[in-house]
């Protein structure tokens, strides 16, 4: 197959399959053609990751306008590793939303459903092929909004104040980087990342850029949903529908703290701009470890299963950007593998939810009493995704937090290497809550007669429970691939 | 070699048995009579198959074999060494013999679950052997946190509110040990030398300076919370809520001594015993050791309920280990390696006994058990041997395990360590020889009934409580084997 025109092809497809939808109508149509697309979706990510690791990064022009006039798709490792995530978890999910979406969503909106999943799809793989910061922004905004729309469709009427809420607080997080990007154009005249690079020298100096990275860093965080500006987060992930929830939680705020990854180590990235700028390096560490305490405790507290794994998402985002700001090869490689571990495992905890909600109805703590012997399928994923939270071995969490220690280690930084762990005994308290409740209590009496989850339910959730033992157990290869793109990106500048 | 196999295959084998039979045991599980018969045939198959291994390792064979790759230059890898033959042997044999114990127990008491329980018995079997031919610290740990989880069900097995909690003391200090303290060690290590293999004379020396060796002991040692070195002891009595096939096994053999062979893993093999000698915290740990070993004693006096009293004895039995590693000379880690066996036979025994009058009478205290000797003789002959072997008293191998250990600490210059060794054993008496004797010779209190109606435990228990029994008294006449296999490293 010619391979030239796949980076288009990877956004194309979905963007024009969610129109499609709309004309479709019928709810199982729209279904198998989003489930189509994000297969190929997935495919296509796979090829690019296949050419990216053998030949080098690859640069498309749209429509042969060569950049900086042009457009320019660029794909590097963490690009593709990105598109990968994104496509696969996209994949995951849609097999399972067939009966998940039919039971939470009216029937006649079912499409409309469908469709926005796909617009988010594109705005999510976009941002993370493209070599343009306000190409990006546009993409942004295409998963933004979708987004919204998609959380607004959760069966609980409060599902509209937190999509409200999402809304304002991405919205303003949206304007923060579009200031950023303008500032940047006023000093540089390109929106072309490479071409920002190179010109950054020149400029770096000037006041103005010093607020582009502001902007830009105070923009990404909230989207990123960086301790302190994830109030937006709990409530969106603990109403949208399961499905939108397992699918945003495991891509949105990843491919946000990619944009956040791009934007330092790529644009700013020769000018070594967190060592000119310490203090937003030390931000970034102490938020991200304030969010790391911070967010985990108030998940102990959570009496609803969603939100507590909404706040452990936080926390979760914490270890991410913790590993990013140590600057080091080692500790951004944390990073970036913990980014797709963290993935891996949340989505199999919110679809474990999911399946709860399925049958229960509900994903309060007390609707889980007793479920350990009627769901056992379903709640041994769960215990696979919890320990994986935790950092058990055999699991991908164990292969993060063993990264994000050794660099801490390897910069000599022992009270956050002892923070890290900590946080990970946390994770045990909020996970074993769970636990305790789907095993040791007994099933109320009022309960429901209920069984396990459906087969279409459950394949998808142990695909994505059973890969986060198999990348936990055989790390050697994703963790090559993030280790080589973290040298990329720090070009050989940093340790 | 059994079956025809390589060395290399027969240790993968030995992980993989225990784990085919856990399938085994799931499909039969409606038909009990079959499940067990299940349970036996892995289990057999599984110690003989590390038996077969024996004759390697006394040939100096060290075997290895490579899993998988599971970080980028670490991999999960199998080593076969003296140490770990000796407590694989140890796990397996006694796995064999619990299961002919669990079948009387379990149905004897008539406890609900039995297939889950069968289950993860055998899941946590498969750990143990993984620990025990774990070839390099990353593999240890893994299978040590397998072995935490795996036995966290049988620990709460009754699923009461007592139970849970006990789960939660049981779970949060091994796994909050064991990832806060052992997993920065073991990184930091690999940090520090770019390897975690187990190498004979250690990874460490030359690498470290002597603060951050110090510092590293004391994370490695007190990270290994299985070795319930105090102040981390609690959760080994919180785990005797266990049914009691559970606490003979994993709490008198597997868990504990999974903990402790692991501090004798990294003393040997991390640290190795000449640069551990010179660790500063190595003398502290000593005392801390020698500290646990006395107030643990201390404790188990006071208490009443027969397993908790046992428990505590555990603990101040597994530092007589933790003693001998940190000594840091041949003589203490023979010693202490030869204690891995002796202690699991002769407090099996205990707790098996502990079992069979829960079974028999459903008496859980010291104090109602005045008088049963009569009503039941053989039990309460094996509690004495088994006794007597915990205090080191000849003609039972545990005498054997404390003689080294003396001397290690004679060798040492360290004449208090002899005096604390001799004052525990005196405790030991105190606290261990009472619930015999009173059982053959004491009055039944007045006021209360002469034991009527109670006859020996089911057959299978009592089948297992002879082998132990013959065992501690088999290991003083022939405790050569042990001792050769760890003569191998120290001579």
């Amino acid at each position: 197959m010619n391979a030239t025109h796949l980076p288009i092809l990877q956004i194309i497809v979905p963007l024009i399959a969610a129109p499609v939808t709309v004309i479709l109508r019928r709810a199982g149509a729209a279904w198998l053609l989003a489930t189509v697309t994000t297969w190929v979706a997935f495919a296509i990510s796979l090829t690019l990751m296949a050419h990216v690791l053998n030949d080098g990064p690859i640069v498309y022009s749209i429509g042969g306008w060569a950049a900086p006039w042009g457009i320019e798709y660029r794909i590097d490792k963490i690009g593709a590793l990105v598109l990968v995530i994104v496509s696969a978890i996209g994949s995951v999910v849609m097999p399972y939303a067939r009966l998940s979406v039919g039971k939470e969503i009216p029937e006649d909106r079912t499409y409309l459903f469908y469709a926005l999943y796909l617009l988010c799809l594109t705005g999510l793989l976009g941002i993370a092929i493209t070599g343009d910061v306000f190409n990006l922004f546009v993409f942004l905004e295409i998963s933004s909004l979708s987004s919204y729309v998609l959380i607004s469709l959760g069966r609980d009427r409060r599902a509209l104040t937190a999509a409200y809420r999402y809304l304002i607080m991405g919205t303003i997080g949206a304007t923060f980087y579009i200031i950023g990007v303008g500032l940047m154009y006023m000093a540089t005249g390109t929106l072309n990342m490479t071409d920002l690079e190179s010109l950054m020298p020149s400029v770096i100096d000037q006041r103005t850029i010093y607020a582009a990275l502001a902007f830009l860093t105070v923009g990404i965080s909230l989207k990123l949903a960086l301790f302190p500006l994830h109030l937006w987060l709990p409530n969106a992930y603990a109403y949208a529908p399961s499905v939108v929830t397992a699918f945003l939680a495991s891509t949105a705020t990843k491919v946000a703290v990619y944009v956040l990854i791009r934007i330092i180590f790529t644009v700013f990235g020769v000018t070594h701009i967190l060592e000119i700028l310490p203090s937003v390096q030390d931000l970034l560490m102490a938020f991200s470890l304030a969010g790391i305490f911070a967010a985990s405790a108030v998940a102990i507290y959570q009496n609803n299963v969603k939100r507590l794994l909404a706040y452990s998402s936080v926390a979760q985002i914490g270890y991410i950007i913790l590993g990013i700001s140590m600057l080091s090869t080692l500790g951004l490689a944390g990073g970036i593998i913990h980014l797709f571990n963290h993935a891996l495992t949340k989505c199999a905890l919110f679809l474990a939810m999911g399946c709860v909600a399925y049958r229960t109805g509900g994903s309060d703590l007390s609707d889980m009493r007793g479920l350990g012997r009627r769901m056992p399928w379903t709640m041994a994923a769960f215990v696979v995704g919890g320990l994986s939270l935790i950092g058990v071995p055999l699991t991908v969490g164990f292969v993060s937090k063993w990264y994000l220690v050794s660099a801490a280690l390897e910069q000599d930084l022992w009270p956050i290497a002892g923070l890290i762990v900590i946080g990970s005994l946390l994770a045990v308290i909020y996970i074993w809550r769970v636990i305790e409740t789907a095993y040791f209590n007994p099933v109320p009496d009022d309960a429901p007669a209920i069984t396990e989850a459906p087969l279409s339910m459950l394949v998808p959730l142990w695909v994505a429970a059973g890969a986060s033992i198999y990348f936990g157990i055989d790390a050697s290869r994703t963790m090559d691939i993030a280790l080589s793109a973290s040298q990329t990106l720090l070009q050989g500048n940093l340790p | 070699m059994m079956f025809g196999l390589t060395p290399e295959a027969t240790l993968i084998a030995v992980l993989t048995t225990p784990l085919a039979g856990a399938l085994l045991i799931a499909l039969t599980g409606n038909k009990p009579n079959l499940r067990e018969t299940m349970t036996l045939l892995t289990a057999s198959v599984t110690f003989a198959l590390v038996a077969s291994l024996y004759p390697l390792v006394m040939a100096g064979g060290t075997p290895r074999v490579v899993l998988g790759q599971m970080l980028p230059g670490l991999e999960l890898t199998l080593l076969l060494e003296p140490l770990g033959m000796l407590f694989a042997l140890v796990a397996s044999f006694l796995w064999i013999v619990t299961s002919i114990y669990a079948i009387g127990y379990m149905r004897g008491h008539h406890e609900e679950n039995q297939t889950r329980f069968y289950l993860f018995f055998a899941v946590a079997i498969a750990a143990t052997l993984g620990v025990a031919f774990a070839g390099n610290m990353l593999t240890l740990f893994t299978f040590y946190e397998v072995l935490t989880l795996t036995t966290f069900p049988l620990v709460t097995h009754a699923g009461t509110p007592e139970a849970k909690r006990a789960g939660r003391v049981y779970l949060g200090i091994l796994i909050g040990t064991s990832i806060g303290f052992q997993l920065v060690a073991i990184v930091w290590t690999w940090t520090l030398t770019g390897t975690l293999d187990f190498q004979a004379g250690g990874i460490l020396e030359g690498k470290v300076s002597g603060a951050v060796a110090a510092i590293l002991l004391v994370l490695y040692v007190y990270g290994i919370g299985k070795a319930a070195l105090m102040p981390f002891h609690r959760w080994l009595p919180s785990a005797m809520v266990a049914p009691t096939p559970v606490s003979a096994l994993l709490h008198a053999v597997a868990v504990v001594k999974a903990g402790v062979f692991s501090v004798l893993k990294v003393s040997y093999y991390i640290f190795g015993l000449d640069f551990l000698s010179t660790v500063a915290t190595a003398e502290w740990l000593q005392y801390i050791a020698a500290a646990t070993i006395l107030i643990a004693s201390l404790v188990a006096m006071t208490k009443d309920n027969l397993k908790a009293r046992l428990a505590y004895s555990t603990i101040s039995q597994l530092s007589y280990i933790v003693l001998g590693a940190m000594l840091a000379g041949p003589l203490g880690f023979i010693g202490g390696g030869m204690h891995i066996a002796m202690h699991a036979f002769g407090k099996i025994t205990l707790f098996f006994c502990a079992g069979s009058i829960l079974v028999a009478t459903h008496k859980t205290d010291v104090s109602q058990m005045r008088g049963l000797g009569r009503a039941m003789p053989l039990t309460m002959f094996a509690f004495l041997i088994g006794s007597m072997s915990i205090i080191g008293l000849p003609p039972m191998g545990g005498m054997w395990s404390k003689w080294y250990l003396a001397l290690g600490a004679l060798e040492s210059g360290k004449l208090f360590l002899v005096g604390v060794l001799m004052a525990s054993s005196l405790l030991n008496v105190a606290y261990l020889l009472p619930i015999p004797l009173r059982a053959f010779f004491g009055k039944v209190p007045a006021g209360e009934d002469a034991p009527s109606g109670i006859k020996e435990a089911p057959v299978p228990i009592l089948i297992a409580i002879s082998i132990t029994m013959i065992g501690c008294v088999v290991l003083f006449f022939f405790p050569d084997p042990v001792y050769d296999l760890i003569k191998q490293l120290v001579m």
